[in-house]
């Protein structure tokens, strides 16, 4: 190198001018641009891969929001029922089983009926019943039991439709295709436009999608089932796992001796941390059902699972918070006569809470979405009523999640989207308040 | 639920200790806390720990073993003929005389033998809630009274509730390990209950996956195949696709975000993928399913490829998105790592930035991006949801991207969920699976560990 440089330039030349050397050459030239060409290669294909992820994101967000978002509104018709005392039960029952056991399908057909009284066929009249959903008589039901002085009445109620109406009227199917091959056949697409026109059908604030639980029907479907099921759920798993954690990280990062007992902890607590979710479902299911014979589908076992799960978690994070504390804080309570307990417990920890809250509520989050181990101890299963207890036979919010995204009928599509928005939005919470605290609390030492 | 009314009324109990213990310090100490070796506070912990813990630890024993025994009187009361049958089928009479006992069964349907015994257990549950009540209430005063007598002005009340105290945190110290030894006792036990029937060899080298077990001896197929290599093989090939995805991206998010990202860029970049590692994985599924899995098979039917619906490379190509942000986040805090010296070496020597990546900063970094590398695999081996939903239960063995595969993890849930009696081979199989998918996760997470442990650099 040097060589070519003293016989390309002479002595007494600046520095400046000696560039038009081997620098300058063709090829030179040539190797700097495949360079820079490569450099802003390497560049792009790094924006790629972000723009990529970015795009990932989005797209998932976008189908489940677009497909999920018209769940929130259902598809109703308004009704003028005659609740007649021939087809109830005597004015001034007060009988609840027995107001529950009126005819209200023949109620409801009847106000459908006087809306189009040219019906008459009995193919007709069924598929007149079947634009009302299944599970309007029981709601009727309901109401008149809960109110017995409705009996012999004439009242004005807005009811939803049958889930394959609904998914029509929301053009969810193809409305174009041959009779045939449609759910809604001719004559009720007939009805529907004649009850549309009138403003006796519409699109309605879907309220038994926030406050129902599971159903067969798509359109009865609820999620408040699974909302209160996550609750207990995760309230088991935070009074099991917050204290257990911070406990074990105390004694891990305070008192522990450095000896191979400790080492041995601390191993196997990363090795936890990557043990895949459905192995502790699986050690639930031996352990605490198998073995203490916990019931089965209950929040109290699910909460346990979870809690055994984010337990690494909060151990790793509340370490961290722990560390981050500076050791003169400890050694000013100690020059003042604070045994190393009062050490920890009045000054330490109270200074270490905001970090570990934030690892906690992180952790939290995470057992909220997850669904594999509570499928292996039998939350998976069918159930229509609200949980009152962590003992009652429950499921929780992915699981239901992953329920009706198992079922095959159209109107399902749309309702799974909507709870997992609604799971998303808890999530979303979760993890706004776990950063509002690390920016409230955080402090620099 | 008159059990955990006990647990508030202890709780009462201890509170009304802990204001006994500490009015007592002070009695004794004649008003004046300078008299007394500790802070009055400590004597109140005292005569709680004495008051609550001998009570719980006792709770404790008898709700875990409460069970057995009523069942076992329970079974010595029962007809001679019933006592006979089977271990399940006395299991269903036990659940049976249970349900009728809570009334979840009417007692008017009851078979009238097991009348008796009902109301026998019945009385039983009665008599141990009562005795509970009677032996934890005594228990609590009893301790509540001696820690209470105890208690004089030189009395080292602090150093021994530190003790205490310093007991519980190891105990909870140890819950870590107890779950590592719980996780393996019971995937180790069900699944030498399943090897007693299947051959291990049979298991881990067959090539064929059917774990249909007959009801009657003499149905067709009555033997169930259970060759789980299929389902490696699946598990493979499923993890495969998804690391193609996302090591690359990850790796190259990583080194865009760390080494080019403009501040406002990465302020915008990082959140997003924190956003991406936050989704349930049941959402995953759901989008793999719904959009992906669709999209693939149109797309592939268009130019003439026979795509199954539910194929290999949706659920590899979903979970490679759902792995991005594990790898990428790995990877950022490994390049992050590597001290600036090094960057500025390079410069100084003429390289470009790329040039400088690609030759000085990524090798620095390999050992920890090859442990995060190995970490998402094992995570991507024991992901469970998104296969569950777009991978089915076909369990073919092939290489072929599009066609149906299955896993490991796919099968155990599906061999669990469901009613399923504990103790046929079908149900057992998925310990045995869950016990090679533990091994080889647990593996390669001590691999990741070791390779950072022999290859990190030390640079300061």
């Amino acid at each position: 190198m040097t060589d070519i440089l003293a016989d390309t330039a002479p002595r007494t030349a600046p520095a400046a001018v000696v560039a038009p050397g081997v620098h300058m050459t063709d090829a030179a030239t040539k190797r700097l641009r495949a360079r820079y060409a490569s450099e802003s290669r390497f560049k792009m294909i790094g924006l790629a891969a972000i723009l990529f992820s970015v795009a990932a994101l989005c797209l998932l967000l976008f189908t489940i929001v677009s497909a999920g978002f018209t769940a929130f509104q259902q598809t109703h018709v308004r009704l003028d029922l005659q609740l007649s005392a021939e087809q109830i039960a005597p004015v001034g029952t007060t009988d609840v089983r027995k107001i529950m056991q009126g005819n209200y399908g023949a109620i409801i057909l009847e106000a459908l009926q006087k809306k189009f009284p040219e019906v008459q066929s009995r193919g007709d009249r069924r598929r007149l019943q079947a634009l009302v959903s299944s599970g309007a008589e029981s709601q009727v039901g309901r109401m008149v039991a809960a109110d017995p002085t409705l009996i012999g009445q004439t009242i004005t109620i807005w009811l939803p439709t049958a889930s394959d109406i609904d998914v029509f009227v929301k053009k969810q199917v193809d409305t174009t295709a041959p009779e045939e091959q449609r759910r809604v056949k001719d004559n009720q697409v007939r009805w529907i436009d004649t009850l549309k026109a009138s403003g006796d059908l519409e699109l309605r604030f879907n309220t038994r999608f926030f406050t129902g639980a599971d159903s067969r029907e798509p359109e009865l479907v609820g999620v408040w089932g699974g909302v209160v099921g996550s609750f207990y759920t995760l309230l088991i798993t935070l009074i099991v796992a917050f204290p257990l954690g911070i406990m074990a990280a105390i004694y891990l990062e305070e008192f522990a001796p450095k000896n191979r007992w400790t080492e041995v902890i601390e191993v196997n607590i990363n090795n936890l941390a990557a043990v895949p979710s459905i192995v502790y479902g699986l050690l639930g299911l031996a352990v605490f059902i198998g073995f203490f014979g916990m019931p089965r589908s209950a929040p109290l076992v699910g909460g346990l699972v979870l809690a055994l799960m984010s337990l690494p978690v909060i151990i790793i994070a509340s370490r961290a918070a722990l560390r981050a504390v500076p050791p003169s804080i400890r050694q000013a309570a100690m020059g003042l006569g604070a045994s190393p307990l009062q050490v920890v417990l009045h000054h330490v920890l109270p200074l270490a809470m905001p970090g570990i809250l934030t690892g906690t509520i992180i952790a939290m989050a995470h057992a909220l979405g997850e669904t594999a181990p509570l499928l292996m101890i039998g939350m998976v299963a069918f159930i229509v009523d609200i949980p009152a207890t962590p003992i009652d036979a429950a499921t929780v919010l992915p699981v239901q999640i992953f329920m009706w995204a198992d079922s095959s009928e159209r109107g399902f599509v749309e309702k799974t989207s909507a709870a997992i928005i609604v799971l998303l939005v808890f999530l979303l919470l979760m993890n706004l308040a776990a950063i509002l605290l690390r920016k409230k609390f955080e402090r620099r030492w | 639920m008159s059990l955990s009314l006990l647990l508030l009324v202890l709780l009462g109990l201890t509170i009304i200790g802990y204001y006994l213990g500490k009015s007592r310090a002070m009695a004794a100490a004649s008003g004046k806390i300078r008299n007394l070796h500790s802070l009055p506070m400590f004597y109140g912990w005292y005569v709680v720990i004495w008051c609550g813990l001998p009570a719980l630890l006792l709770f404790g024993v008898w709700i875990a073993f409460e069970d057995a025994l009523v069942r076992s009187l329970v079974i010595s009361e029962l007809p001679e003929a019933v006592r006979r049958l089977p271990a399940d089928q006395l299991g269903l009479v036990i659940s049976d005389i249970r349900n009728m006992a809570y009334g979840n069964i009417p007692l008017d349907k009851a078979d009238a033998t097991l009348r008796p015994v009902v109301d026998h257990y019945i009385s039983l549950r009665q008599l141990g809630t009562t005795a509970l009540w009677v032996i934890v209430m005594a228990f609590g005063i009893a301790g509540l009274l001696y820690g209470r007598s105890r208690i004089a002005p030189d009395f080292r009340a602090r150093n021994r509730v530190e003790r205490i105290a310093n007991v519980l945190l190891i105990v909870s110290s140890t819950i870590a390990v107890m779950t590592t030894i719980g996780i393996v006792l019971s995937l180790v036990f069900e699944a030498l209950r399943f090897f007693a029937s299947v051959n291990p060899f049979e298991f881990l080298f067959g090539l064929t996956w059917s774990p249909q077990m007959a009801i009657r001896a003499d149905q067709v197929g009555s033997s169930g195949a259970f060759g789980a290599v299929p389902l490696f093989a699946g598990t493979l090939l499923i993890a495969a696709i998804a690391m193609i995805v996302a090591v690359p991206v990850g790796l190259m998010a990583a080194v865009y975000m760390a080494e080019y990202a403009a501040p406002k860029v990465r302020a915008f970049a990082k959140p997003a993928l924190e956003v991406l590692a936050g989704i349930p994985t049941v959402v995953y599924g759901f989008f793999a399913a719904l959009t992906v899995a669709p999209f693939i098979r149109d797309a592939g039917e268009s130019i003439g490829l026979a795509v199954a619906s539910q194929s290999a490379l949706a659920a590899g190509l979903v979970m490679g998105i759902m792995i991005i942000p594990f790898v990428s986040s790995l990877s950022d805090d490994v390049i992050n790592a590597v001290p600036q010296s090094l960057r500025d070496g390079s410069f100084g020597l003429g390289a470009t930035k790329s040039e400088t990546i690609k030759r000085v900063i990524l090798p620095a970094a390999l050992p920890g991006i090859a442990a995060s590398v190995i970490l998402a695999f094992s995570r991507a081996l024991g992901e469970t949801m998104i296969v569950v939903m777009a991978a089915g239960l076909a369990a073919n063995l092939t290489a072929n991207p599009l066609a149906a595969v299955t896993t490991v993890t796919v099968h155990i849930a599906s061999l669990l969920v469901g009613d399923q009696e504990f103790d046929s081979p079908k149900t057992l199989a998925a310990f045995a699976l869950g016990l090679v998918l533990f091994i080889v996760t647990l593996s390669l997470n001590i691999i990741a560990l070791r390779i950072v442990k022999k290859y990190r650099e030390q640079y300061d």
